[in-house]
């Protein structure tokens, strides 16, 4: 199965709006969102939910208030500042265990914690895997990773996987390109589009990861666009396609629908003809 | 004071929003917590006259007192120890810097390194006090450096916090200790489900807070339907606007356009709601 993952580094170029658009064109295709704190896809996607499961991805500590001496040995050592009056501050914590293994008198287990849900559905092309990260939770990678690996492990006959990504260059990202066959960054013809698309790239050259790239809303501004045009050219990055700027989207988004069910909009040829061009390269 | 823009949604006008709030307010400062990618520095074009590296610690291997036992690898509770045939390997960008390994280490191996992970900026943009954040690329978390910012800027009489998007710890991070929160929406249902994840998350920190709507149009009611129903206030409803969608991609700000007044109204208000 390839793996394509749809990433943008700054957030709002057009992620999910292709991405779901993807899913809609493919037929033996997996889908996963790995936009774990704001999810989107699932919004736009026809899905039967057919596991919804709780997340452990870190861990809390637990004071036994019985054997607790007062100390305060846990609250002077924490790394993050994650103990006051003998009270965890989740939001804090990381887990680490520094506190149990520093108490005097073993008062301080480390329990497993829930960051999250997953959720496993199936939708018109396969499965489709996505997660919801807990408010404020740590360690989103680990989450992400969970959210691919039930793909993969529910997956049959499933060719391409389109992974929906996270905005920014952290962890959530470099989980969900990680291993990935291809990345398509969809970017826009602004200069913050620009200098966070450069950032986004040498991610993935750094994590090397293929890179095709995508201009959604090009002909807002014709001259920043070619102004990407010209850094891609500089640095052997092919622009795979353009999708130009239409009202279409916010009606298909407002009908929960994928652009392309409207084959005759703009965008959704402009998606449809993009998606043909990613097909060569899987 | 000490307001922080967020968002939920990626693109929703963040920077928008908090950089020209910022000048709207004529003095003050402008901190760009967005540290995986910042973009506040396009439209303010800082002269920055101060740069110091993010370093976090890490352990250092003493390999000649280490006796390969392994108790380190297997008491990291984030996996960035491991022991392959006797050797130690360690993993740096999955290191929480909790420095658990050094106390667990029964031959005094382990002590404490450091590692450069981005970099803090300030200057001014005018009479407005700029600072960024920037995580170098290949790291996978932009918290310390965060963290690091908030230390640096402190308190002053006036600090706008541009934050990234999203809502995990990063964004808590960024949001820590803030008077006010500003969540930019925009009226599509992707901009109303995660306004509502920011909405979770500020009433969890016990942040108060109020709405900008970006890219207002007529008859978009969804996201004023929910404020209403939820008794959030509305800072703002900026218009959707060719002429803003073109300054924003060309990198200038609000300053010499007559869509300023919503900043400057959008200001007034909030130092009303704070007091």
């Amino acid at each position: 199965m390839k793996k394509v993952v749809v990433l943008s580094g700054k957030g709002g170029t057009g992620k999910t709006t292709v991405a779901a658009s993807f899913i809609a064109l493919g037929k033996k295709l997996a889908a996963a969102d790995c936009d774990v704190d704001a999810p989107n896809l699932h919004m736009v996607l026809q899905e039967e939910v057919e596991q919804e499961e709780d997340f452990y991805g870190s861990y809390l500590p637990h004071i036994n208030e019985d054997t607790c001496i007062e100390c305060r040995l846990c609250e002077t050592s924490c790394p993050y500042g994650a103990i006051a009056d003998l009270q965890i501050n989740g939001a804090k914590c990381e887990g680490c265990g520094v506190c149990e293994y520093l108490c005097p008198v073993e008062a301080i287990t480390m329990e497993e914690e829930i960051t999250g849900k997953t959720y496993l559905s199936r939708i018109h092309s396969g499965i489709f895997s996505h997660a919801r990260l807990k408010i404020g939770g740590e360690h989103s990678g680990k989450l992400v990773t969970a959210v691919r690996k039930n793909a993969e492990a529910k997956a049959e006959d499933e060719e391409i996987m389109i992974i929906d990504g996270s905005p920014g260059i952290g962890c959530m990202v470099i989980s969900s390109m990680a291993g990935c066959d291809l990345a398509l960054i969809v970017t826009e013809p602004t200069e913050s589009g620009l200098h966070d698309l450069q950032r986004i790239a040498e991610v993935a050259a750094h994590f090397r990861v293929p890179t095709l790239v995508c201009i959604n809303k090009y002909d807002l501004n014709i001259e920043k666009s070619q102004k990407i045009h010209n850094w891609c050219k500089d640095r052997g990055i092919l622009v795979a396609g353009e999708i130009p700027f239409d009202e279409t989207v916010y009606t298909a988004l407002r009908e929960a629908k994928p652009v392309v069910e409207y084959p005759d909009s703009a965008a959704g040829k402009g998606i449809a003809q993009l998606w043909e061009r990613l097909l060569e390269f899987c | 004071m000490i307001i922080s823009v967020l968002s939920g949604k990626g693109g929703t006008g963040k920077t928008t929003v908090a950089v020209n709030l910022a000048l709207a307010a004529g003095k003050g400062v402008y901190i760009d917590c967005d540290v995986e990618e910042p973009n506040g520095f396009i439209f303010l074009k800082p002269q920055i006259s101060e740069k110091t590296p993010v370093e976090i610690e890490i352990p250092s291997f003493d390999t000649e007192k280490c006796v390969a036992c392994g108790e380190c690898a297997q008491k990291c509770r984030f996996h960035a120890i491991a022991l392959v045939k006797g050797k130690l390997l360690f993993f740096p960008e999955l290191c929480h810097s909790c420095g658990l390994c050094q106390l667990v280490c029964g031959q005094r191996a382990i002590g404490k390194g450091k590692k450069t992970i981005g970099m803090i900026e300030k200057g001014f943009s005018g009479s407005l006090a700029f600072a960024q954040g920037i995580l170098n690329v290949g790291e996978r978390s932009g918290v310390p450096v965060i963290k690091r910012l908030r230390e640096e800027t402190g308190a002053g009489e006036l600090i706008v916090r541009d934050c990234p998007p999203g809502s995990s710890c990063s964004v808590m991070e960024a949001v820590e200790g803030s008077n006010y929160a500003i969540i930019v929406t925009e009226p599509t249902p992707f901009g109303l489900h995660d306004m509502k994840i920011a909405v979770e998350l500020l009433r969890y920190l016990q942040i108060p807070f109020g709405v900008i709507i970006n890219k207002w149009g007529e008859g978009d009611r969804m996201i004023e339907d929910v404020c209403e129903k939820e008794g959030i206030p509305i800072i703002s409803k900026v218009p959707f606007s060719r002429e803003i969608a073109r300054s924003y991609s060309k990198g200038d700000t609000l300053e010499n356009s007559a869509y300023m007044e919503y900043f400057v109204q959008a200001m007034q208000r909030i130092k009303e709601l704070v007091k």
